[in-house]
């Protein structure tokens, strides 16, 4: 198993953290795994991504060029990254305040209305946990058990009371992607 | 016991690493992208553990001096900053290696020259390797790819800076400094006790006792002939470094028709170009310089002896293959790929670059 993964959106959407809960949640499962973030800058309200690899063998380059998997969260990003997904890949974006949606048709595109659902479930703070679990549906790469394990380290403990809204904010990500494939 | 296998940074994994080995003192100024060096000393509070102390300086060349005054008196000291700041530290670290000591800095690498950008670079490779400050003297330069290595590398450099008694420098850059990555900390050792480190250090200045003349350090000797003859005693040392303590990795050398020389994350980049290039047939091998200074030229040129080019891929303008040339002299053609201002390639980049500068079809 090998997944080389983009996840990318504006700073303060939760990019960086949802690439980090992966990125435990494949340590909790004795994954090898690289998390590169883009870093400085463009956190404050610009631009923001994360190069996340899960791998069941040693990751050589922690920066890439193509992608397996990415997961968008706005319009530059979307811009930026889909002509980089492999011919196969995954391209899961949300559609919200999206007005050039995706052309590409040799790859598997997958739109998950997260915003909408995270404020339908009241839970803004949920939205990034949302698109992790539809990348979670979409790519089986590690349970959602190790995922839960994987919260419980990367967030700092005074957020723990939150593990239990976040993981079911990932089923319900799972869960629109579920009623997309019916 | 099996070691508990971790997730963090580079940068908190040389904070870590500099707790577990028992280092006596941590001194420093923030900078992008090493703050998180300073940031995890902070917050894990060593010196009510191990009573290790850790201080914020006013600058960094505040720093650099601390470090002169804690390794003098024989402690096991250390800075890290990126490279701005480690260019206002050079006259202390040529002072440190004028006056014999051992001491740890770490260079994570930034995009210059100037201020530049806070994004990843190699462009003070030859201020690492060839003595940024004034005078003759080398550093051990340890160049980590990994946050193992970036752990791993601060016991080492102690150890090396201990047993040569001159300053190591670990040169990493803002993708080692700022990834994370699986690692595995060494084993929590105490601090060494006065005792000890009268022992290992005789020399240091930790109080005159009755018994003995007075320990002076000093980088200053104004009588030319004795200077001399210092100078002789470093460059003895530089000799005994360069033949014990050369390391490098070298991957797919033993095929290869083309051969790839980088360090530090570089070199894991260069490592995916070249197995992309094997599944076309391609075949290229690596060699990784692990130790900067001293630099492994036999390793290169054996390593090149029956290949057609080497590619030397840097984040800077040309700056290692000086040194690969060095190694191979007119035997190879050797060509250089770099991004620079904080640009990282990605490995197709990379393989471009080798297919374009030697007719590769």
């Amino acid at each position: 198993m090998k997944d080389e993964i983009i996840i990318a959106g504006f700073g303060g959407q939760g990019v960086l953290s949802m690439g980090k809960i992966l990125a435990y949640a494949a340590l909790e499962n004795d994954q090898e795994v690289t998390w590169m973030p883009s870093y400085g800058p463009e956190q404050r309200g610009g631009t923001a991504n994360v190069t996340v690899i899960l791998s069941d063998d040693p990751i050589s380059s922690p920066v890439l060029d193509s992608y397996d998997t990415a997961v968008i969260l706005n319009q530059q990003s979307l811009d930026k990254f889909e002509s980089h997904v492999k011919p196969g890949g995954v391209l899961i974006y949300d559609p919200y305040d999206i007005h050039r949606a995706p052309t590409r048709t040799d790859i598997n595109i997958v739109p998950v209305a997260a915003m909408e659902a995270t404020i339908a479930m009241g839970q803004s703070k949920a939205y990034n946990m949302i698109l992790l679990g539809a990348l979670l549906a979409m790519r089986p790469d590690v349970p959602i058990e190790a995922v839960v394990r994987g919260l419980k380290k990367a967030l700092p403990e005074r957020h723990h009371h939150l593990i239990p809204v976040n993981e079911q904010a990932i089923r319900k990500g799972m869960e629109l992607v579920a009623e997309l494939k019916k | 016991m099996k070691d508990e296998v971790k997730l963090m940074k580079g940068n908190e994994a040389i904070a870590r690493a500099a707790i577990r080995y028992g280092a006596d003192g941590y001194f420093g100024y923030p900078i992008t992208p090493q703050s998180e060096v300073l940031e995890t000393l902070e917050a894990e509070m060593p010196w009510e553990t191990t009573g290790m102390v850790v201080l914020q300086a006013e600058s960094e060349v505040a720093s650099i001096n601390m470090v002169y005054g804690g390794a003098a008196a024989g402690k096991a000291v250390m800075t890290s900053s990126s490279s701005p700041g480690v260019s206002l530290m050079q006259e202390g670290i040529s002072y440190l290696a004028a006056s014999e000591l051992p001491a740890l800095i770490v260079n994570v690498m930034r995009g210059g020259p100037g201020l530049g950008t806070i994004q990843p670079s190699q462009a003070d490779y030859f201020q690492a390797t060839k003595g940024g400050g004034h005078g003759d003297y080398h550093l051990i330069v340890l160049a980590p790819s990994t946050v193992q290595e970036m752990a791993d590398f601060v016991g080492l450099g102690f150890d090396l800076a201990f047993k040569y008694r001159t300053p190591a420098m670990i040169l990493a850059d803002g993708v080692v400094g700022q990834m994370m990555e699986k690692v595995v900390l060494p084993p929590q050792r105490p601090r060494r006790t006065n005792e000890e480190l009268a022992a290992q250090c005789p020399w240091a200045v930790t109080g005159k006792p009755d018994t003995r003349k007075g320990n002076v350090i000093t980088s200053l000797e104004l009588d030319s002939a004795i200077m001399e003859k210092n100078n002789e005693r470093f460059q003895a040392t530089y000799r005994r470094i360069e033949e014990n303590e050369v390391r490098y990795e070298a991957k797919y050398v033993d095929d290869a028709d083309y051969l790839i020389v980088a360090f530090g994350s570089v070199a894991r980049i260069c490592l995916k170009a070249i197995e992309d290039a094997r599944k076309k047939g391609l075949k290229v091998g690596l060699i990784r310089p692990i130790t900067l200074w001293p630099f492994p030229y036999k390793a290169i040129e054996e390593a090149a002896a029956h290949t057609k080019g080497i590619l030397c891929v840097e984040l800077n303008a040309g700056q290692m293959i000086e040194d690969v040339r060095l190694a191979v002299g007119d035997k190879v053609p050797v060509c250089h790929f770099g991004r620079m201002g904080g640009i990282v390639p990605n490995p197709q980049e990379v393989l471009d670059a080798l297919e374009r500068d030697f007719n590769i079809k």
